[in-house]
């Protein structure tokens, strides 16, 4: 709300504005303004991480203790299965690329907006379709979806819950992230600003790009697996069943075929917000660009060839076994570049430890846990100890929720004074910070050891000896929830009454910060030309 | 450095090419058919495919009008069936190679 | 100042990627397709004599000559024929139409012979012949629902066309019709020999 009616002080709210005097929810939902789509993005996406935050909460509180009868059997299968379709759908393929990657891609290139605006509207308003059909499949038919995130044969033809429904909302979600992919590829191809050439992207546009090709070549996999589901299960083809020559083995190749390198769609952008944040508060540039770009597109690509290793005790050829091992090691090297450079960046850095920078350490920590572990995990022979075990479950939580999470954090504490223009507090960000940390790994770690001491996935209930473990996990539950309710919080209040925020709070040197917070409606009413780098700071002093 | 990485000038093909495109797809087509009717045993299908892809790059070489585009998309769609060919590849390194009773 | 050249190629770009991706979307049928011929060869060629190959054969005549009537449609609107190029759209969805008739005559057939996805004719069949008729009434289905989205998509073009909101210095509508037209026909033309040539 704008009291002074002064057009000065309207001017202040850039793109936040009522567009021609138009406001309420029209002006948001039908607008194809890059930024606002981003802004409907990250409601949705927080909005719809709490819900399932909420159902982790519940699930952690039914395990606190052995014999618990919290959640009746049912239900409990019907809320790891929301928890995983919300989290991994609904919030983690979309997280970074959708809400920061379309407010920041055309600002980072110097672009009015996105290559195709009207198509970005569309696929906002297919999310919202996918995630309404999602919430429709929990609450019709006989019963909410109970198979786990990954929809596996046979048990998900032969459930009599509302399966067919989900993969419908899966198949709608997968439309919507093509879209956004190939906007992406063709913005970045086509809108680059004059002396913005592919050696001064950002990094986290480089990121977005490695993003967006896995978008538009690896999640038709997960269309048609999804529309597969959906005829075994309505047609009837049998093509899983094995009682009709079918192989159950082959759903499970497609379905990782997709959603191995879906994990690469959630951490690359996330990726891309550290090696951008981290230069900022170094005030160094970024050691190594060459590299880290180059390894966004390795894991890109390596990453589509890794699949099977979800697979290693479900009867595949020995030899696939050993090529695929073999392969996730190798896409462990790439990865291994980033985090070498990010550190080399930091060496002999001018640090300040800003909120921004602090979340993006805690990325760099957990990240480096849970991919460590993924490679015990790629190991033929360990995979055979903890397939399907605790072991698994907290590795991708480390990489996924530590990583992914971690990042998007960072992001809301680097990017949300220029979304609206006003700080949050600095002191309160660092508290938060450090109990979101503690509960995380209090809550995660102990299921490493579970893990390893045999605790499955998934199960209902659990012998008396895993009893310490899954309390500790549960009492980091709530520390977790506690940072997240202090974290978010802060934020809001921030963006609400915080003092003004300024272009460039940061003194960062990307396209971005050369506007006023919040950024303008049309963006750049010049198109900027570009001539350095995005990691070329001024020099302290003013002489340049 | 122009921003525009693919910006080929338009190209208007003739009718005349167009059908003699036409005609080469409609004589493959026959071709098709008449090895099918020859018992080659597994040759019957790779001839089939070989065919048939050849008939597939006519159709986009000149319908599609890729032989007159830029690098970019020709290295794209080249990428696209490389992708293809793995995906199919490293499944067969499974189906091809399971020991026997693994079925 | 976005000038029109850039914004075409751009268009183009972006339509290409989604012809990738629908690629990819046919590739994992593909897969499927290749793993089941690897392991039930003998059977995939005694229900493949099920099929009748001169009908497909017409079929595939009959696609190949709607992506012609495609492609000249193209050329008449860059060598400033709007009549010409109309002309040539109402042949190209003539002839997928009759493609469309074609493979529902062709499905009627099947199924009064008992065969259809998951029926008893289909079951009673030994593993990889039924296997043979699923994968055949997925890929072909889902083919047939892309024609249909085509043959709509060119009817949107012909009217733009005919109020005149097409013009000659400006066909990306067009053209990415017809790129789409052309993918659909792409497949097909493998479509064609994997269930109806390998007898
Ligand atoms: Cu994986």
């Amino acid at each position: 709300m704008n009291p002074a009616g002064h057009p000065d002080a309207a001017d202040d709210r850039g793109f936040l504005a009522p567009p021609g005097g138009r406001r309420g929810l029209g002006s948001w939902v039908f607008s194809t303004d890059h930024k606002r789509i981003g802004l409907l993005y990250l409601g949705c996406i927080l909005a719809l991480f709490l819900a399932g935050a909420l159902l982790g909460l519940a699930m952690r509180l039914k395990l606190m203790t052995p014999g618990n009868e919290l959640l009746a059997a049912q239900t409990y299968n019907a809320v790891f299965t929301l928890h995983g379709v919300i989290m991994i759908f609904l919030v983690l393929i979309p997280s970074i690329p959708a809400s920061f990657g379309n407010f920041l891609l055309p600002l980072h290139i110097g672009a009015n907006d996105v290559a195709f605006p009207r198509l970005n509207l569309l696929s906002w308003w297919l999310y919202l379709a996918g995630a309404l059909v999602a919430f429709v499949s929990i609450f019709s038919g006989s019963g909410a979806p109970d198979t786990g995130w990954t929809f596996y044969v046979p048990f998900s033809q032969r459930t009599t819950t509302n399966v067919s429904v989900a993969v419908l909302a899966v198949f709608i979600l997968g439309f919507s992230s093509i879209l956004t992919g190939l906007n992406f590829v063709t913005t970045i191809h086509q809108l680059r600003a004059p002396g913005l050439t592919w050696r001064r992207l950002s990094l986290f546009v480089w990121s977005l790009y490695a993003t967006a090709w896995i978008q538009v070549l690896a999640t038709p996999i997960l269309g048609i697996t999804a529309l597969l589901i959906f005829s075994e299960r309505v047609l009837n083809l049998g093509l899983f069943d094995a009682s009709r020559g079918g192989d159950p083995l082959l759903y499970q190749h497609l379905f990782w075929i997709y959603s191995h390198p879906a994990v690469y769609i959630m951490i690359l952008p996330a990726m891309g917000v550290v090696s951008d944040i981290i230069p900022v508060f170094a005030r160094k540039r970024i050691f190594g660009y060459k590299m880290i770009a180059f390894s966004s597109l390795a894991i890109a690509s390596v990453g589509s060839l890794v699949w099977a290793h979800h697979m290693f005790t479900s009867g595949m050829s020995d030899l696939a076994v050993l090529v695929f091992s073999f392969l996730t090691f190798i896409v462990a090297v790439p990865s291994a570049i980033k985090v070498f450079n990010w550190l080399s960046t930091l060496y002999k850095g001018s640090i300040s430890l800003e909120p921004p920078l602090l979340y993006t350490l805690g990325f760099i920590w957990m990240f480096s846990v849970g991919g460590l572990s993924g490679l015990a995990q790629g190991a033929a022979g360990a995979n055979i100890h903890v397939h399907d075990t605790y072991f698994v479950v907290a590795h991708f939580h480390y990489v996924i929720f530590g990583g992914t999470g971690l990042g998007l954090f960072a992001a809301l504490h680097f990017w949300l004074p220029k979304m609206f223009g006003r700080m949050y507090n600095r002191r309160r960000a660092l508290a938060a910070f450090w109990v979101i940390l503690a509960g995380m790994n209090l809550l995660y770690f102990p299921m490493f050891i579970l893990g390893l001491m045999g605790m499955p996935r998934r199960y209902y209930d659990y012998l008396p000896q895993f009893a310490t473990g899954q309390f500790m996990s549960t009492v980091g539950s709530w520390i977790l929830a506690l940072g997240l309710l202090l974290m978010f919080h802060n934020l809001y209040a921030g963006l609400r009454r915080g003092p003004l925020a300024g272009p460039n709070p940061w003194g960062a040197a990307t396209l971005e910060w050369t506007l006023p917070s919040p950024p303008p409606r049309e963006n750049f009413a010049q198109e900027p030309v570009v001539h350095k780098g995005p990691y070329d700071f001024p020099r302290q002093g003013g002489h340049a | 450095m122009d921003p525009g990485d693919n910006q080929p000038a338009p190209r208007i093909l003739s009718s005349r090419l167009l059908t003699a495109v036409w005609a080469a797809l409609a004589c493959l087509t026959g071709l098709t058919m008449l090895l099918a009717s020859i018992d080659l045993g597994f040759y019957n299908v790779l001839a089939a495919l070989a065919i048939a892809t050849a008939k597939a790059l006519l159709v986009i070489a000149f319908f599609m009008h890729l032989k007159y585009e830029g690098r970019l998309l020709k290295g794209l769609l080249f990428l696209a069936f490389v992708l293809l060919a793995i995906f199919i590849g490293l499944t067969f390194l499974d189906l091809a190679f399971r020991a026997p009773g693994q079925s | 100042m976005p000038e029109p050249r850039r914004d075409q190629a751009g268009a183009k770009l972006g339509m290409w990627l989604f012809l990738y991706s629908e690629m990819v979307l046919f590739g994992g049928l593909f897969l499927l397709y290749a793993a089941y011929l690897h392991r039930y060869q003998p059977e995939f060629h005694r229900a493949a004599q099920g099929l009748d190959a001169l009908l497909g054969g017409i079929n595939t005549v009959v696609l190949i000559t709607s992506s012609l009537f495609m492609a000249l449609s193209l050329t008449a609107l860059q060598t400033g024929q709007p009549g010409r190029c109309l002309g040539m759209l109402a042949l190209t969805v003539l002839l997928g139409a009759s493609f469309l008739v074609n493979k529902a005559l062709e499905w009627g057939e099947k199924f009064q012979h008992g065969i259809y996805p998951g029926s008893p004719g289909v079951l009673a069949l030994p593993p990889g012949e039924g296997t043979f008729y699923s994968l055949y009434f997925a890929l072909t289905g889902l083919h047939g629902l892309h024609v249909l989205v085509g043959v709509v998509l060119l009817g949107v073009v012909m009217l733009m066309l005919w109020r005149g909101r097409l013009r000659q210095d400006h066909p990306a509508l067009l053209e990415n019709a017809g790129l789409y037209w052309h993918l659909v026909d792409l497949i097909w033309l493998f479509l064609f020999p994997l269930f109806y040539l390998i007898t």
